[in-house]
């Protein structure tokens, strides 16, 4: 009894190590048992779902007449301009909150506010106010790039270690350098982990304000599938949202990556 | 010998929570005269470290003033370099890039940028990791980084808070070596603070002791071995005697 936890924490600090190639091949082999998985139960009739190769067919029929290329385009479109914006509004606001006291104070209480309510829940102020058209949409993912963003880098600001800010200072530098050669890099870090919450809830915004209002997207293709029963629609329409996420979600890292490349790693 | 550094009656005080109030720094009065190498040694608390970010400018004194070159201190300026114990390297900058960030921010061209980078960068030994980032030095690379980075302003004082507090015993000795070495090409008015006995009375001129609640001046030991100090002199009964007399006065200053 008392053999096997004494022997547990030496156990638990000798755990195989696996080769990133080894890794991978799980992973793929993880897909593969999950798309055998989904084709049998469908195929034996347990869940009534289309099976892997309906999808695939009607995926094909998609991409073939185009309609996919021009949802996924209107999705990634009304990201990309509301997660810009969002961002670009994000940055110059989370910097002035983190430098400026004052600035801090008058803005915090609107971004802890406005954190707390999803901002899908602005859809219908936003329809009612903006109409119908791509405006309502773009904000309501510009808010939820905004406010994930905004936090991200006054949190980075307030963070900026000071014996750095210091270390400026005794070389000559003053505040505006500081600001520029010291503050700005040292919270890039910060910034990025913002950037990379704020598309991943932008991405989750656009699909659920265009299951709402919209004539075009991912998200209008499922509500229309969803009226006409068309499952194998609905299926390719999901997938394709999964995979453009997670490229997104992979060329933010990269972004990281490159930007971030001086950081001491643990 | 002229005054560089003159303490006045400096004290300093913080604000504690509640309304208690502590005082880090009490009337503290010294003179450093220039192109000396002063040690400042004391336990945790004693105001070491208070007096030297209130000669660097980063700390404003309660009451008393710091003259330097005669003129009080108002604030951070390259001509008083400052190396910290936690390097402050600008981890997103190369070794190069770190060396001539006071000379970018003086506006100096770069190609005289460069060649004053060079040099300095040369004389802490570092030729060969100019273009590398900090996280691939270790940590006694790093500070002769910051030594170097200091030094690249030209700046006519070199204030040091603890800088090889964090390094061990080995590297320690290494660097005290080297920056011995470095005073002596490049002599500048040196202020260095220590916690460690051995590197006090190793390094400095005078061994600037100091006691704790309230951080004061408690006593100033000259230290007579001749510069270029060696490793003999480490050894020396001398030394050992001059140690001797720091530690007492560090850890039993109510026995004198």
């Amino acid at each position: 009894m008392t053999l096997p936890m004494d022997a547990a924490p030496a156990a638990a600090s000798r755990r195989p190590w696996l080769p990133a190639a080894t890794m991978l091949g799980l992973n793929v082999l993880a897909v593969l048992l999950g798309l055998g998985a989904w084709g049998f139960v469908t195929a034996e009739g347990v869940v009534g779902l289309p099976g892997p190769g309906a999808v695939l067919s009607a995926g094909l029929t998609l991409a073939r007449n185009g309609q996919l290329l021009s949802d996924a385009l209107a999705s990634l479109g009304r990201v990309l301009t509301g997660f810009l914006l969002g961002v670009l509004v994000a940055i110059p606001v989370g910097f002035l909150m983190g430098w400026y006291k004052v600035a801090r104070g008058l803005i915090e209480p609107y971004v802890q506010f406005f954190r707390t309510i999803p901002p899908l829940a602005v859809i219908p102020l936003a329809i009612v106010t903006m109409g119908i058209g791509e405006t309502p949409k773009i904000f309501v993912i510009f808010l939820a790039a905004f406010l994930s963003s905004v936090v991200a880098t006054f949190q980075g600001v307030v963070s900026v270690d000071r014996t750095l800010i210091n270390a400026a200072r005794v070389l000559g530098a003053k505040d505006a350098t500081i600001f520029r050669r010291v503050v700005i890099p040292a919270s890039t870090p910060f910034i990025m982990v913002g950037v990379r919450i704020g598309l991943g809830s932008s991405w989750a915004t656009v699909v659920a304000a265009e299951l709402i209002a919209a004539q075009s997207g991912l998200g209008f293709r499922m509500q229309q599938a969803q009226l006409y029963y068309d499952l194998p629609t609905i299926f390719v329409s999901l997938i394709a949202i999964g995979v453009l996420g997670l490229l997104m979600d992979r060329i933010i890292i990269a972004f990281d990556r490159v930007l971030t490349a001086w950081q001491e790693k643990a | 010998m002229t005054r560089k550094i003159s303490f006045q009656n400096v004290s300093r005080r913080f604000d504690l929570a509640g309304s208690a109030e502590f005082l880090a720094l009490d009337r503290f009065s010294l003179d450093v005269e220039e192109g000396e190498f002063i040690t400042v040694v004391g336990p945790s608390g004693c105001g070491k470290s208070t007096a030297m970010n209130i000669a660097a400018g980063l700390l404003r004194p309660s009451s008393g003033r710091v003259l330097v070159d005669d003129a009080e201190v108002e604030g951070p300026g390259p001509e008083r370099g400052v190396i910290f114990q936690q390097y402050a390297l600008f981890p997103w900058l190369t070794v190069r890039e770190n060396v001539e960030f006071g000379l970018r921010v003086a506006g100096m061209p770069g190609k005289r940028r460069r060649e004053i980078a060079d040099h300095f960068i040369a004389l802490v030994g570092l030729k060969e990791f100019a273009g590398s980032l900090p996280k691939t030095l270790s940590g006694g690379m790093k500070q002769r980084c910051a030594i170097a980075r200091a030094y690249a302003v030209n700046p006519k004082i070199l204030l040091m808070d603890e800088p090889f507090g964090a390094l061990d015993a080995l590297t320690r000795v290494n660097l005290q070596e080297q920056l011995l070495q470095t005073w002596s090409q490049e002599r500048r008015t040196v202020m260095f603070i220590t916690h460690d006995v051995d590197e006090a009375v190793y390094l400095g001129s005078r061994v600037i002791v100091m006691a704790a609640r309230p951080g004061r001046l408690y006593k100033i030991i000259p230290v007579d071995l001749p510069y270029p100090r060696t490793e003999e002199m480490r050894l020396s009964p001398e030394f050992a005697g001059l140690r001797n007399e720091v530690w007492r006065s560090v850890y039993h200053p109510s026995a004198h």
